[in-house]
């Protein structure tokens, strides 16, 4: 077969890979956790609505929560029990506060509820697959989590030229896709039949890094296999960290750019995560909607690091007890990788649905961050960042919280690889700086939005005020012409009765003329 | 000498006439320094400026009438921006105006305690306060400013500024530690 040719993309670092250790035991179904606590926010866009009480029982594979709005998934029971709280509870997430979620307590029977697989999908219209992608809450399994459902949806006009499904896996310690692609290479080929039919895909891709040969010989020897394996490729592509970043990969493969304002469709390309993909097969062949993922649980703080197949809602603990956790002080939790990853405050927290990994990290994994100094002006930021930015001066923007200037230098093309902390000779958090810039700016607009609300309704008040004080005005105004109006009649009946006494004492004068002259005095009076 | 003082006075007239047809034909309504200082303005409406309401106290400041450093809810923030927009040197804020808060508020009623007088209803800004006479009253949260007017006026002091507790969903990345040394170039 010919070669095919690779770009490169700019920047980009090349990182001690750790990979192995968690690839030697294959993987197996992680043990049924007594409590499943599914956080109602675990993909991009608006939170789900639980349609579950509590006291409920729940089948697995049924419907607790519901997506609302567009972008948004829902979520299902991943075992079968009964509904104990649905109350805040520790999520993964920085700021290690607290989230709504959904409490389960699993009876340990792991009764499904009845499954409706559609195993005609080639007779299906693309619209009903997509929503039956979105009942099925599927979103990016990669690690951003946006609803797949919504990628499937191109636009009538649109043509997909190439859908690539994306196996890069390219952070260190991570290895659940590399697993995935070696142990279920057919759920992965058959999830990329129903993407293809979907989004009537002229050509496909699998792209990995050439650090994962196993699992490019199960790809394709899966491929081989399948009906129409002359329109699948998979390529290999260089092993260079952030080769898995969506326009990173785009560019690896096509050399072409993804706009800066644009999507990855807005030039006839659909790119997908393997793991999504082996969801999406699940969801339409079998029916099951999404409720476990491969996680690699790692690090020199657990004994045995490994691969597990997770029930969404399983409490980190548990799995890094199952997995031998060793007692090293100071054990610092890192969901998903070295790089991009969070650090997760308690162990409490549970697995979701973009968590790839967990990483139980000793100083010897992660080396704590080392004093910060003065920035030397040296570039190395700038070489290193995959995004073609300059990290060293959204930084100084950053620290003057000159949050104008920091987004008219692109601020949000960042993707937080944390390249340029990497490569920082002066060991300068910048993605750090980044972040705070981000959430800042995000924080002034929501500010923004309610200083016009306060101001809209400010103004109706006042203009409330206005209008009862005129309507007052005029009520007065009305009464006071009212009571002139009766006292209007009154002086009119006045007037009647003078004209009466007038009429009587003329009628008077008259009889007096009539008779003369005695009485005249009296008249007068 | 004469044709060059008529040709300036024909042209000083011609432009005379464009200026002033210019000025009628494109007049602009309103005081757009003063809708560009209220838009910075955090709109909480609460008057510690001394003026009754953010607009007015933007009108001075449009008018030269006060100056950049008296509203505590804005803080620093508002202050940079108004004296960039301004052009004006930023000041620290004025003490006499009050302090800038840490975090936000929002009034709580404790519906317990509330006699329903109606005080506070009058008192509010922006008519976050839902109720009526004899009633018990309450507070619509999302529409609160945090301005602390309807606490003084309440008779039997049952109303309460609490903290706007943290939001996963609105939490802001910390601002990361600088860097000890004092040796970095400034910006």
């Amino acid at each position: 077969m010919k070669r095919r040719r690779l770009w490169k993309f700019h920047g980009g670092v090349h990182l001690p890979q750790q990979k192995t250790i968690s690839t030697t035991m294959p993987v197996h179904a992680a043990q049924l956790p007594k409590r499943l606590v599914l956080p109602l926010h675990q993909h991009i866009g608006a939170s789900a609505k639980a349609v579950v009480e509590v006291g409920d029982n729940v089948l697995k594979g049924e419907l607790i929560a519901h997506a609302s709005g567009y972008v948004s998934a829902p979520i299902h029971a991943p075992s079968s029990g009964t509904v104990v709280a649905i109350a805040d509870h520790p999520i993964p997430h920085p700021s290690g506060l607290h989230a709504p979620c959904i409490v389960i307590e699993t009876d340990g029977e792991e009764r499904w509820v009845e499954a409706r697989p559609y195993d005609d999908y080639l007779h299906m219209d693309p619209s009903h697959l997509r929503n039956l992608v979105r009942e099925a809450g599927i979103v990016g399994l990669g690690g951003a989590g946006f609803p797949s459902y919504i990628k499937l949806n191109p636009g009538a006009d649109k043509v997909i030229d190439t859908l690539i499904l994306n196996g890069a896996e390219c952070e260190p310690f991570i290895t659940c896709d590399d697993m995935l692609m070696r142990e279920q290479p057919e759920q992965i080929v058959e999830g990329l039949h129903i993407l293809q039919h979907a989004l009537r895909a002229k050509r496909c891709i699998i792209a990995l890094e050439d650090n994962k040969p196993e699992a490019y010989t199960a790809l394709s020897a899966a491929v081989a296999k399948s009906e129409r394996c002359n329109i699948i490729e998979i390529v290999q592509i260089p092993t260079i960290f952030p080769a898995g970043g969506e326009k990173q990969l785009i560019k690896v493969l096509t050399g072409k750019e993804v706009p800066h304002d644009g999507l990855p469709l807005h030039i006839g390309l659909v790119i997908q995560n393997v793991a999504t993909c082996a969801a999406i097969h699940r969801a339409i062949n079998l029916g099951q909607p999404l409720i476990s993922r491969y996680v690699t649980i790692t690090g020199g703080g657990v004994s045995q690091p490994r691969n597990l197949e997770v029930l969404i809602g399983t409490p980190i603990q548990e799995l890094l007890e199952q997995c031998g956790a060793l007692d090293i002080e100071p054990q610092r939790l890192i969901m998903g990788g070295p790089m991009m990853g969070i650090a997760v405050h308690t162990s409490s927290a549970p697995i979701i649905k973009t968590s790839n990994c967990v990483i139980a990290a000793t100083d010897d994994d992660l080396p704590s961050p080392q004093p910060v100094m003065p920035c030397i002006r040296c570039g190395a930021c700038a070489d290193a960042c995959p995004a073609l930015l300059l990290p060293q001066q959204l930084y100084w923007y950053a620290r003057a919280k000159n949050l104008e200037r920091i987004q008219e230098i692109n601020l949000f093309d960042c993707i937080e690889c944390g390249c340029c902390s990497h490569v920082c000779p002066s060991h300068i958090p910048l993605v750090q700086y980044f972040r705070f810039a981000k959430t800042e700016i995000w924080s002034q607009e929501r500010e923004k939005e309610r200083a016009d609300l306060a101001r809209q309704r400010h103004d109706s008040r006042l203009e409330r005020i206005e209008r009862e004080k005129a309507e007052r005005a005029a009520r007065l105004q009305k009464k006071k012409q009212a009571l002139k109006e009766r006292s209007a009649g009154d002086s009119s009946k006045k007037a009647a009765i003078a004209a009466a006494v007038k009429r009587a004492q003329e009628k008077k004068a008259r009889q007096q003329t009539k008779e003369p002259s005695a009485n005249e005095e009296d008249s007068s009076q | 000498m004469l044709s060059a003082i008529l040709a300036l006075g024909a042209l000083a007239a011609v432009f005379g006439i464009v200026l002033g047809y210019a000025t009628i034909r494109f007049k602009v309504e309103g005081d757009p320094l003063a809708d560009k200082v209220d838009a910075i303005l955090p709109q909480t409406q609460c008057g510690q400026c001394g003026y009754p309401g953010c607009r007015p106290y933007a009108e001075a400041i449009a008018d030269n009438r006060a100056d950049i450093n008296q509203c505590p809810p804005g803080g620093e923030t508002v202050i940079l921006a108004l004296a960039e927009l301004l052009d004006r040197d930023p000041k620290p804020l004025n003490a006499e105006n009050g302090v800038a808060k840490e975090e936000t508020t929002v009034a709580v009623i404790d519906e317990q305690v509330c006699i329903g007088c109606t005080l506070c209803i009058q008192a509010c800004p922006v008519d976050a306060i839902l109720g009526a006479a004899k009633q018990m009253h309450t507070v619509i949260e999302s529409e609160c400013t945090g301005c602390e007017l309807c606490v003084p006026p309440c008779p039997v002091d049952c109303i309460a500024m609490i903290p706007v507790k943290e939001h996963y969903l609105t939490w802001k990345w910390p601002f990361p530690d600088m860097p000890k040394t004092t040796t970095e170039p400034e910006k």
